[in-house]
């Protein structure tokens, strides 16, 4: 599918599906048309070319959405003047979901304690579980979380891991995005990557992480570290002196250092595999696809959001 | 095996809730019911509609009643117990107006509009439903308070025998028609706020459709501005709140039907642009 603002367009000819049972991450730096096309799914916009179809079925006409999909999207969608439990009463209520789902929500976030307070109030991890608590709402088969770690502290985070795990395991469709690939490689057993609306990778998380540590590197520091430089270029190997004392070499486990320095006699003090990080492989897949790139930042810290993100 | 493929089967179908609600447009008023009380601006803003329409109508007839002696004889001659007790309804207006701006703009403002969607995909029962729960709570509230005005109004003016009855030609109608008129503008407003989006914008409209158009109208040549004036909002929807017609006015049931026009014309268009824009 494609989607036109204008001149500017949000999604390119994009492609993929999600399949149930297991948790897809759907990744791409800010502005590459993620919040777009949950948008596009959720029929919340119209794509200006193709369609999306749930179980065959385009949001629009699904009799019952909220058992079908539950959602949570990037910027809040709720009246901040509303508490949390007049928030998800009113959802609730347009499928005829009785107060009891919603207490049970509530609990199961986490929320039990404020859900008679106004949203207003709420901090921006309260935010996100009252998003969750909504897309939950409904018991539904396939649930879709734009950044759903946002704002959560750590204990947060590792309880939304475990949710969205256990969703999957339940046999759901769980569809979340995020553009920390760490994040990702923690929750998500398949993912989506896209960059500036295109499709860049549809690839299962163990393959991707198998093609990043390929170019893993491992730091070596050793009071010889000459001695073995010399030792491992001999056997052509790439190495690289980053300061006195410590070498990066690439190509080769730590294992297989350790070995080597042991056969020519050489004491290492230690032996640290510098992963070219996930996030570093994701960088280089979507170096050219960034929307935005602060002017004077180095990387995502300082991101300017686009209109379509 | 049959262990494995008994997972497979449970995975692929997850256990569904005995809850199997769907969206109709029942569900989806009692949803908007819910959510037009569980605001605090809501129940400000109908409590001072209650408040202007109940009370100022009273308050107006208790000051004529102490300054009648120093009414002249024209003034007391012409003075128009009907329209004087429900005289409120420019207030209470004012405050219906607002609120039904507010009930849609309010969750675009927020975005909460995206929840109410993603609820309801096919959107124009959200429309419906907001006009439905809207309309007859302002019709409601504003019927109860203009009875109370009107014989709260009447009971004072027993002091210089100027109160009339219900029964009275014009009283009932008025009484009636003042609360239409209200509730109509109520939906007006839902659409217009449906249509511009924001609260500040669809105010403005707002105002300047009943309020300043008329304002304008008034400074054209005369001939001009009493061609145009029966046909303006204001005076076509006023035309049934009003026991005695001003001149250049339509009929009460023909400029209240041509006000109901206008609203169902922006209707009209604040269904289609709900259904056609992205949210």
């Amino acid at each position: 599918m494609t989607k036109r603002y204008g001149e500017k367009v949000a999604v390119d000819d994009l492609t993929f599906s999600v399949a149930p049972g297991i948790v897809t991450g759907f990744l791409g730096p800010n502005g590459a048309g993620k919040s777009t096309t949950m948008r596009l799914i959720l029929g919340l916009d119209a794509p200006s070319k193709g369609a999306v179809r749930i179980n065959g079925c385009s949001y629009r006409d699904l009799s019952a959405p909220l058992h079908e999909v539950g959602a949570m999207l990037e910027a809040r969608a709720i009246h901040t003047g509303r508490s949390a439990y007049n928030h998800l009463l009113a959802l609730a209520q347009t499928h005829g979901i009785p107060r009891g789902r919603v207490e049970e929500v509530i609990e199961l976030v986490g929320l039990g304690e404020v859900a008679r307070k106004r949203v207003g109030s709420f901090s921006l991890g309260m935010g996100q579980r009252l998003g969750v608590a909504a897309a939950l709402l409904g018991d539904p088969a396939t649930v879709i979380l734009d950044e759903p770690a946002n704002g959560l502290d750590p204990e947060g985070i590792q309880w939304i891991r475990n949710l969205l795990k256990g969703l999957a395991a339940e046999g759901r469709t769980v569809f979340l995005s995020s553009h920390l690939m760490s994040e990702m490689s923690q929750t998500a057993d398949h993912l989506i990557v896209i960059g500036r609306g295109r499709l860049i990778a549809d690839t299962s998380v163990t393959e991707f992480v198998r093609r990043a540590s390929s170019d893993a590197n491992v730091r070596v520091r050793s009071p010889r570290a000459d001695e073995l430089r010399e030792v491992l270029t001999r056997r052509k190997m790439a190495v690289q002196s980053i300061e006195e004392g410590l070498l990066e070499v690439s190509g080769l486990t730590g294992e297989q250092i350790g070995e080597i320095a042991l056969e020519a006699r050489i004491v290492i003090s230690e032996l640290t595999p510098h992963q070219a990080s996930l996030e570093e492989a994701f960088m280089s897949l979507t170096g050219d696809s960034v929307e935005y790139r602060a002017s004077t930042g180095e990387n995502g810290e300082t991101e300017i959001v686009g209109a379509a993100a | 095996m049959s262990a494995i493929e008994q997972t497979l089967t449970a995975a692929a179908t997850p256990k569904r809730r005995a809850f199997t609600g769907r969206v109709t447009q029942r569900h989806v008023i009692r949803s908007e019911w819910t959510k037009l009380w569980s605001l605090r601006s809501t129940r400000w803003s109908l409590l001072f509609a209650v408040i202007a329409m109940a009370g100022l109508g009273v308050l107006i007839a208790a000051v004529s009643m102490g300054r009648w002696s120093h009414l002249s004889p024209h003034d007391r001659a012409t003075f128009d117990s009907i329209d004087r007790s429900l005289g409120g309804y420019h207030l209470a207006q004012l405050a219906i107006g607002v609120l039904g701006v507010l009930v849609i703009s309010g969750e675009y403002s927020t975005g909460m509009i995206r929840s109410s969607l993603m609820a309801v995909p096919r959107r124009l029962p959200v429309l419906w439903a907001k006009i439905a729960v809207f309309a007859s709570v302002t019709f409601v509230l504003m019927l109860a308070s203009a009875f109370v005005a009107f014989f709260g109004a009447q009971a004072i003016l027993t002091e210089h025998h100027v109160n009339v009855t219900l029964s009275h030609p014009h009283a009932l109608r008025t009484l009636v028609g003042t609360v239409l008129f209200m509730t109509v503008t109520g939906i007006l407003c839902v659409a217009l706020g449906t249509i511009i989006r924001s609260t500040a914008g669809a105010i403005a409209t707002f105002a300047g459709l009943l309020f300043v158009l008329p304002g304008i109208n008034d400074i054209l040549p005369s001939s001009l501005s009493n061609a145009i004036n029966p046909y303006l909002p204001s005076s076509a929807g006023a035309a049934i709140a009003s026991a005695v017609p001003d001149a250049h006015t339509l009929s009460p049931w023909t400029g209240f039907a041509v006000y109901c026009g206008y609203t169902l014309a922006l209707l009209a268009l604040a269904a289609y642009l709900l259904v056609r824009r992205d949210a």
